[in-house]
């Protein structure tokens, strides 16, 4: 059988492509190399999407304008990100809720909880699993032939042009032929041996958050067969988690969020950087590369009583002694250091007024590195410890395409029917760091373009 | 308090690591009452864990939407440790409290409290009768029910089972609220019962969190539940209006029963008893068409139970109306008030009983919801 287009991948930048080219009048068929419990890829651990918006919307308060987006991302990028791709996405974020709640996603409301950064971010109601069900309940009705359980593994091209993918399933090959195709299977974060490649030893201790599906073969299918790389393989977004996660699929809970309000030590108990620099979530996004580039990649959060319950509370119960020395012990930490590096920064704290919602003047003197917010001595038992890891979210090398979301060769034409999107060209848009709710703006804006753009091909 | 049983601590513990994971995934927070009553704690104690329980109606969205559900590793699902913990909830704080026990194989119970009861009535009937007079057909102006069933002793009994009923639910209640920490008066503030009542009238939390209704009894979302829950809630409070009109035209104006069809108890009762068919039918149906994940199957004897009771409540109820003046009556209505008492006598053993425990819950949802909050920094 031979369908019109061809979708590649289960997550948001798939679904959407699927929605966009079914509604558009074209025949779609998807592949999902997970099972049916565990489709949707990564989009199914999310929580929201970043929008801009010019007046208050539906669930997002007050103001969140093109220009100051795209400064936030400009900011955490450091510049390394196509501009035009990414204005794109951005503008796009403000007009998509309506067509997503069309296909049954549903928003929450502001209700005042813990979570809420509603000024920039519209959260799903249910999270990412609850919107992917209700994308594909809305392909089933739409017609969409969907298919588990079948791997891709590699893409048949003609000078430049798509004709047909080699799947495996049930254990055996098919080739599924189609007028064009969307790539949307995500980056390679769950491909150890390619992190290890990219890191060297150190990735052997990540841990991957998301799905264990995201191996990158059509990835570095794409890249063998001319398809334009870009990005670097050891770009990618990269959190500070409990390092008692699941290897794969650990998700939102494994987060330890109280980086800020104690101190963070390597293995020899010493600290290695300022830990009141930023607020979550910014700060959130950085740590993980911090504990990456540590020896054994591991560093233990260290907080006293007076924090507990401040923060959001994470999955794994901490390990907690009355003195630091037994505390230590508990983490495998040199009692004397642990001591010694507390000493010093309890010594260095200044006196100021606490208040972890604001930048406040809690800070300490005379040590290196500092603690420049949120500074206060850890002196009351019990004494808490988390053990952190890297935790990646997603990789950023991908391919590069252009503002029809079509893929680049390396001799930097587009292939006429090959469209990329998501976490496989997020790259375009984030050479580095990242702003909350911004994959499922890339995956949301490219995916929707990929399937419109794809219909588009096939009918002319 | 006894001691709890080694399920019920297996149980909590399960709960407890559930919340734990919920509590720091939070995605669920528009769905229900329930997540936002647990987002306020960072620890769940055992009462916590049966006030929580108590909050949920089971409808299933959570575990849709759940990343960790099985076969994910963590194995979580929410809905299901709930409505375990619900069951014991009913046990453990059911008065007297040797009969919590019943909660277990309610279905069994109700079987045999349904065939005592018409066996009982049948034999009353007969030993106050004679035998003859049951199977005798009688005209509406002979007082047919009272031909063969002596007013006073009707009343008399179903009375006496009243008043235990009653006695259960109150010591139920009076064992629950005080263990959730909560003084006696806070329950009847006028303004957080009111909001309860109005949860409890419309089902509020059966809407799907956006008003789509909720994911019963498949992913689907659905109004099915909801509607057939009015249909079951409602058409018993009619048929409960009905009686109490009754009382009233009996003692308050000495018109003895039968009433004509027109009468208002008459017409309550016949809306309400349709309403108990449409009702504990269509609940049943979308019960058989459950998503198993979600099934505790040990409280299906309990739930299915209690549902067909309130079926042959009305089919009884409804035939004995329209068949009063033919001979079929004594059978119809021995077998009648034997099914209703059977109902009464089971109602604190068994389904019905979720009604006192999540009003219970719902108050205090209300209550805790204008209460300063643990402060944990926001994200
Ligand atoms: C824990 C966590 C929380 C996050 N929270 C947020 C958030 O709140 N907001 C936000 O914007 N972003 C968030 N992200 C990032 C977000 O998940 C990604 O940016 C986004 O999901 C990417 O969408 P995608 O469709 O490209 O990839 P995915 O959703 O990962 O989908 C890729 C799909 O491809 C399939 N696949 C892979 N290889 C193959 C193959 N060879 N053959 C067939 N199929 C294949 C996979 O099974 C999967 O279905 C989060 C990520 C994680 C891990
Ligand atoms: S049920 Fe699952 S998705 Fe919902 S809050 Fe709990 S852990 Fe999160
Ligand atoms: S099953 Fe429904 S009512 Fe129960 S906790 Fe989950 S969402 Fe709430």
């Amino acid at each position: 059988m031979s369908y019109d287009i061809l979708v590649l991948g289960g997550g948001n930048a798939a679904l959407c492509a699927t929605l966009m080219a079914r509604e558009a009048g074209a025949t779609v068929r998807l592949v999902e190399w997970a099972p049916q419990h565990f489709r949707g890829g990564n989009s199914r651990h999310t929580r929201n999407i970043r929008s801009m918006h010019d007046a208050p919307a539906d669930v997002l308060t007050d103001t969140y304008p093109e220009e100051e987006y795209w400064q936030d991302l400009l900011k955490v990028t450091g510049g390394q990100t196509d501009e035009k791709l990414a204005r794109m996405a951005i503008r796009h974020t403000a007009g998509c809720r309506p067509w997503m709640s069309k296909h049954g996603v549903r928003f929450q409301p502001a209700l005042g909880g813990t979570l809420h950064v509603s000024r920039t971010n519209a959260f799903f109601l249910g999270g990412g699993k609850a919107l992917m069900n209700a994308y594909y309940r809305s392909a089933q009705a739409l017609g969409v032939e969907v298919t588990y359980d079948t791997e891709v593994i590699d893409l048949e091209m003609e000078g430049g042009t798509f004709r047909s993918a080699t799947v495996i399933r049930n254990g055996a090959e098919e080739k599924i032929h189609a007028k064009a195709v969307v790539i949307a299977c995500g980056g390679f974060e769950s491909n150890l041996e390619w992190l290890r490649e990219a890191w060297g030893p150190p990735a052997d201790n990540f841990i991957v958050r998301g799905t264990p599906y995201n191996t990158g073969r059509v990835l570095k299918a794409l890249i063998a067969k001319g398809a334009k790389s870009i990005g670097d393989p050891t770009q990618g977004h990269c959190v500070a988690i409990d390092a008692r996660s699941p290897k794969f699929d650990g998700g939102i809970v494994t987060r330890v969020d109280c980086v800020s309000l104690g101190i963070v030590v390597n293995k020899h108990g010493e600290r290695f950087y300022d830990e009141g620099e930023d607020f979550w979530p910014k700060r959130y996004a950085i740590w993980g590369r911090l504990v990456a580039q540590q020896p054994d990649q591991i560093a233990y959060s260290i907080i006293d009583v007076k924090s507990m319950g401040k923060f959001m509370p994470p999955v794994f119960p901490p390990l907690k002694a009355g003195s630091l020395a037994e505390l230590a012990k508990m983490l495998t930490l040199d009692p004397a250091a642990l001591e010694a590096t507390v000493r010093r920064f309890n010594d260095a704290v200044r006196p100021g007024t606490f208040d972890h919602t604001i930048f406040d003047d809690c800070v300490t003197e005379g040590i290196t590195p500092p603690k420049t917010h949120w500074a206060r001595k850890i002196d009351t038992p019990p004494f808490y410890g988390y053990p952190l890891r890297p935790g990646i979210t997603f990789t950023y090398l991908g391919v590069k395409i252009d503002e029809r979301a079509r893929m680049i060769m390396a001799d930097d034409k587009p292939c006429a029917n090959v469209f990329a999107a998501g976490e496989i060209m997020a790259g375009n848009v984030l050479g580095k760091g990242y702003i909350a709710g911004i994959g499922m703006a890339i995956g949301t804006a490219f995916g929707r373009i990929a399937g419109e753009e794809a219909a588009r091909h096939v009918r002319s | 308090m006894s001691a709890a049983s080694p399920r019920l601590e297996a149980l909590i513990g399960e709960a407890q690591r559930v919340l734990a994971i919920c509590n720091a995934c939070r995605y669920c927070e528009g769905y229900c009452a329930t997540f936002p009553a647990l987002q306020r704690r960072l620890e769940f104690t055992e009462s916590d864990v049966h006030y929580l329980a108590n909050l949920c109606h089971n409808c299933g969205a959570c575990l849709y939407a759940c990343q960790y559900a099985p076969p994910h590793e963590f194995q979580l699902n929410f809905p299901r440790v709930l409505a375990q913990v619900r069951q014991q909830t009913y046990r453990k704080y059911a008065w007297p409290q040797a009969l919590g026990a019943l909660y277990e194989r309610n279905g069994l119970v109700v079987g045999l409290a349904t065939a005592a009861s018409i066996a009982f009535l049948f034999i009353f009937t007969s030993l106050v009768s004679d035998p003859a007079r049951l199977f005798q057909a009688y005209s509406d102006a002979q007082g047919s029910f009272y031909a063969v069933l002596p007013h006073n002793l009707m009343a008399g009994l179903f009375t006496a089972v009243s008043l235990f009923v009653m006695l259960a639910f109150v010591m139920g209640f009076i064992r629950f609220w005080p263990d959730l920490g909560e003084e006696p008066g806070e329950f009847v503030k006028p303004r957080t019962f009111a909001e309860a009542l109005h949860d409890v009238f419309t089902l509020k939390y059966l809407d799907g969190g956006s008003g789509d209704g909720c994911t019963y009894p498949d992913a689907q979302p659905s109004y099915a539940r909801r509607t057939f829950h009015h249909f079951t809630f409602y058409g018993f409070m009619l048929c409960l209006a009905a009686t109490s009109v009754a009382t009233v035209y009996h003692y308050g104006f000495g018109w003895k029963a039968p009433y004509a069809l027109g009468s208002v108890p008459v017409v309550l009762g016949i809306v309400g008893g349709i309403g108990l068919i449409v009702g504990p039918a269509g609940l049943l149906w979308i019960k058989s068409r459950r998503d198993p994940e979600l099934v505790d199957p040990r409280q299906d004897g309990m739930d299915v139970g209690f549902l067909v009771l309130l079926l042959l409540v009305s089919i009884t109820g409804l035939a004995l109306t329209f068949l009063r003046e033919t001979r079929a009556m004594g059978v119809l209505l021995a077998v009648h008030l034997g099914v209703v008492l059977a109902l009464f006598l089971t109602l604190p053993y068994g389904k019905f009983v979720h009604a006192l425990y999540r009003f219970a819950a719902l108050v205090r949802f209300h209550l805790e919801r204008r209460r300063p909050r643990p402060g944990i920094a926001p994200e």
